[in-house]
C-alpha cells in the first residue's frame, strides 16, 4: 500500500464522515438535512422571486389561476352540465375543491421530477437531496397560502350577503388537512421521481395522470352525488377523504367520517415513509443512470 | 503532530457500459426476486467479481476505479494526475459524495467543501448578491456565515458594480468571478478542487491559484486539485497521486509522479515517414529521445535519415509553436552522401507549449524538399525559473544580460 505517510497512527482518530457503498435502508440524514435549512429558505425565496420577475402582474398570477378556473367550472360542471354542490354556492364550492387540489397536484407533479430537474446540479455537489422536494413543498405553500386568502374572501363575501352555510369545529382540523396533502404530494412524488430516474415513460404518466385524478376526486362533485357504482372508487382516492374534510370543516357539507380521513392518515403515512426510503435509495446512485 | 485528514481504503468504483438495468420493469422485478427473495447470484454482479484486468475487453463492466488505497494528511496540497478516462472525476465524485463507490471506505476528517464546477446553482433571474446566498448554501455555508463574509466575497470578486443586477445580464467572465469568490470563502478543513482554472483570463487563474496556494500554505488546509495543468500542479502541491486506468500507479513528490506521468504519454504522429522513398531526400525523422513530454531542460535529439544525395546542400530545421508560428531556424551544411544526422534542440530554452520542427534540404536560393509540420511534442515547463508565475512567459527562453 502506498500512503504519504508510512508512519501508522496509533490512536484512532475520530471521522467526521465515512463514505461507504451500502448503507441502512433507514439511514435517513435528518440531521443534515436540518442543518442545511437555511438552504431550504434560499430555494423557496428563489422560486417566489423568479416565479414572478419580469412578469406585468407579478404574485397576482397567483390569484388568476384558481379564479379562472373557478369560473370555468361554475360555467360547464356548475351550469351545463348541472352537477350537485351539495346546496352550496357553486363558486364557493369548486373553490374550495380546486384550491386544495392544486395544491396536492403541484406537490406531486414538481416532486415528481427532482431528479430529472437537478440532474446537473446534484451532480456536482453534495447537500442533503430531501431538501429540493421540501422546499417545492414549501414554495407552493406560499402559494397555497395566498389562494387561501382568495378563499377566505369568497368566504366572507357570502356570509356577508346572508347565504347559508355552516362552519364549524372541524375547521381547526384545517393545519392537518394541509401537512396531509403535502405529505402524500411529497411521498408520491418522491416515489415517482425515484422511478423516473430509471424508467422515463413514468413522466409522461405523471403529467396526465394527475389531471385524471382530479376527477376521480371530489373537486367538481361532492361524494354525496357520486354514482354508487363508483363510489368505493373514488373513495379508493386518499384526495377524497382530505377534500371533502375541508369542505365539511369550511362549508358545513360534505361526507366525513372517521374511517374515510382515517383511511387518507394511513396512506399518507405509508406513502410518505416508502418516498423517503426510495428516494434516498435512488439518490446515492442516480448520478450514475440518470 | 501529522493527522490522517483522507483515509481511503479499497475504493472501486464499477460502471456498466451500454443500458443501464435490464430496460423494463417486469424484468428488473425479476432480477430483483431471484436475488433478494431467492438469494440467487446476480448475473451482473457474477460477471463483474470475475472481471480481471486481462479478459476485460469481454465483460460489460468497467472499473472506473479498483482498489484504490491512500492517506492524505492535514494540510498537505495534493494534486491529482492521469489521462483523460483514468478516474480522476470518479474519485472527486466520491469524495464530495455525488456519488457512492461500489466498494471500500473512505473516513474523512473535517468539513469537505468541493468544487467541481464553478456557479453549480446560480439562478439566472437572480441578483449577484441573491446569487451568492443561494450558491454558498448550496455548498454548505450557513446563512449567518455568508452575512459576514458578504463584503469580502463582494470585494474578491471584482464585480462590485454589478452586484444588484440579475447575473443573466453578466459576461461570462463576471459570472465566473463572483461564482469562484464565493467558492474560495467556503470554511471548510477540506477543499475538493477540479479543473477550474480553465475557465477565466489569465489574470483570474492567477488570482485563483493564488487563492489556493493561501488556502493550503497559509490556513493549512488540505487541498485536493485535479488539473492537466502541470505547471499549476507543481507549484501548488508538494504530492501528487497518478491515476492509470483506475488504479493508483504512484503516489509521491509531484516532480517524480509528473516525471512518471509524461512517460505515459502516448506516441502517435512524432515520426515522420517519407510515403515515396526514391523520390525525396528526407525519408525519414523522429525524435531520437522521445519520451511523451520534455522538460524545459530536458535537451531534444531529433535524427534524420537521408537518401543518398550526390551533392553539397544545405539542411535546416525550423520550430513551430501552436500556431504554427516559425519560432527560429537552424541550419547545416551537408556533405555529399551523409545517409544519418543528428540536430540537438539545447535544454533550457523551450518553454511549456505543444511544438512541432519543419525540415527543409536546399542548396542556395533552391529549395528541394520541404517537409512542414512534423513530429509534435509537449514541453512542461516546473523546473525553469520562470515557472513560478503561472503567467505566460512565451514559447523560448533567451538568458539575456542584464547590467
Amino acid at each position: 500500500m502506498k500512503t504519504i505517510n508510512e508512519q501508522t497512527n496509533n490512536h484512532s482518530p475520530e471521522w467526521d464522515l465515512v463514505i461507504e457503498p451500502q448503507s441502512s435502508l433507514f439511514e435517513l440524514h435528518l440531521a443534515d438535512v436540518w442543518r442545511y435549512r437555511d438552504l431550504l429558505w434560499l430555494l423557496v425565496k428563489r422560486d417566489f422571486v423568479s416565479f414572478y420577475k419580469q412578469t406585468i402582474l407579478g404574485p397576482l398570477w397567483f390569484f388568476i389561476q384558481p379564479l379562472f378556473t373557478t369560473i370555468i367550472f361554475t360555467f360547464i360542471f356548475g351550469n351545463l352540465a348541472g352537477l350537485s354542490t351539495d346546496g352550496l354556492p357553486q363558486p364557493l364550492f369548486y373553490m374550495a375543491g380546486i384550491t386544495a387540489w392544486n395544491y396536492f397536484a403541484d406537490c406531486l407533479t414538481k416532486t415528481s421530477t427532482v431528479f430529472r430537474d437537478n440532474a446537473n446540479i446534484f451532480g456536482k455537489v453534495y447537500f442533503p437531496r430531501l431538501i429540493m422536494p421540501l422546499s417545492i413543498v414549501v414554495s407552493n405553500l406560499v402559494r397555497f397560502g395566498v389562494q387561501m386568502i382568495l378563499f377566505f374572501m369568497m368566504v366572507g363575501y357570502y356570509a356577508f350577503t346572508g347565504v347559508d352555510f355552516h362552519m364549524n369545529i372541524f375547521v381547526l382540523l384545517f393545519p392537518v388537512l394541509v401537512l396531509m396533502m403535502a405529505l402524500l404530494g411529497l411521498g408520491l412524488g418522491l416515489i415517482i421521481t425515484a422511478l423516473t430516474t430509471k424508467y422515463r415513460d413514468l413522466a409522461f404518466l405523471i403529467s396526465f395522470g394527475v389531471q385524471l385524478m382530479m376527477y376521480a376526486t371530489t373537486v367538481i362533485y361532492p361524494l354525496s352525488a357520486a354514482p354508487a357504482k363508483y363510489k368505493w372508487l373514488i373513495e379508493l382516492n386518499p384526495m377524497t377523504g382530505i377534500i371533502e374534510a375541508f369542505r365539511y370543516g369550511f362549508l358545513g357539507e360534505g361526507v366525513m367520517t372517521m374511517s374515510t380521513l382515517g383511511y387518507s392518515v394511513v396512506v399518507t403515512i405509508v406513502s410518505l415513509v416508502l418516498g423517503v426510503v426510495i428516494f434516498n435509495k435512488t439518490e446515492k446512485t442516480f448520478v450514475d443512470t440518470v | 503532530m501529522s493527522n490522517t485528514a483522507i483515509k481511503v481504503e479499497n475504493l472501486s468504483k464499477i460502471y456498466r457500459l451500454g443500458e443501464i438495468g435490464t430496460g423494463t420493469i417486469s424484468r428488473d422485478m425479476e432480477r430483483w426476486f431471484k436475488t433478494r427473495i431467492l438469494k440467487q447470484e446476480d448475473p451482473f454482479l457474477k460477471i463483474g467479481e470475475s472481471n480481471d484486468r486481462a479478459n476485460k475487453g469481454a465483460s460489460d463492466i468497467v472499473y472506473s476505479l479498483q482498489d484504490i488505497n491512500f492517506e492524505i494528511n492535514q494540510g498537505d496540497a495534493v494534486g491529482i494526475i492521469g489521462r483523460n478516462g483514468a478516474g480522476k472525476s470518479t474519485l472527486l465524485k466520491i469524495l464530495s459524495r455525488v456519488t457512492t463507490p461500489t466498494t471500500g471506505k473512505i473516513n474523512i476528517k473535517g468539513r469537505v467543501a468541493s468544487l467541481l464546477e464553478v456557479g453549480t446553482g446560480f439562478h439566472p433571474e437572480l441578483t449577484g448578491r441573491e446569487n451568492i446566498y443561494l450558491n454558498g448554501a448550496i455548498l454548505g455555508m450557513r446563512k449567518r456565515e455568508i452575512d459576514r463574509k458578504l463584503d469580502e466575497i463582494i470585494d474578491f470578486s471584482g464585480v462590485e458594480r454589478y452586484i444588484d443586477t440579475p447575473v443573466k445580464r453578466y459576461s461570462s467572465g463576471m459570472y465566473v468571478r463572483l461564482a469562484f469568490a464565493v467558492a474560495a470563502h467556503l470554511e471548510s478543513e477540506i477543499l475538493i478542487v477540479d479543473e477550474v482554472l480553465a475557465v477565466g483570463d489569465a489574470e483570474f487563474q492567477k488570482k485563483c491559484l493564488g487563492k489556493m496556494g493561501e488556502v493550503s500554505k497559509g490556513e493549512g488546509r488540505t487541498v485536493l486539485f485535479v488539473s492537466h495543468n502541470m505547471a499549476a500542479i507543481s507549484q501548488l502541491c508538494k504530492k501528487s497521486i497518478l491515476l492509470k486506468h483506475g488504479q493508483l500507479d504512484i503516489l509521491d513528490d509531484t516532480r517524480l509522479v509528473i516525471n512518471q506521468y509524461i512517460n505515459l504519454s502516448n506516441n502517435e504522429s512524432n515520426v515522420y515517414k517519407a510515403k515515396e522513398e526514391d523520390q525525396v531526400y528526407i525519408t525519414e525523422v523522429q525524435i531520437d529521445n522521445y519520451k511523451g513530454s520534455f522538460f524545459h531542460s530536458d535537451e531534444i535529439i531529433f535524427k534524420v535519415k537521408l537518401q543518398d544525395i550526390n551533392f553539397n546542400c544545405t539542411i535546416g530545421m525550423s520550430l513551430l509553436n501552436s500556431d504554427k508560428t516559425k519560432l527560429f531556424t537552424s541550419i547545416y551544411s551537408l556533405e555529399a552522401h551523409t545517409k544519418l544526422i543528428f540536430v540537438k534542440i539545447p535544454r533550457h530554452v523551450l518553454m511549456e507549449g505543444k511544438f512541432s520542427v519543419d525540415f527543409a534540404v536546399f542548396e542556395g536560393e533552391i529549395v528541394h524538399e520541404y517537409v512542414d509540420d512534423i513530429c509534435n511534442f509537449d514541453v512542461i515547463d516546473i523546473d525553469s525559473d520562470l515557472s513560478i508565475y503561472s503567467a505566460n512567459t512565451g514559447s523560448l527562453k533567451i538568458n539575456c544580460t542584464w547590467h
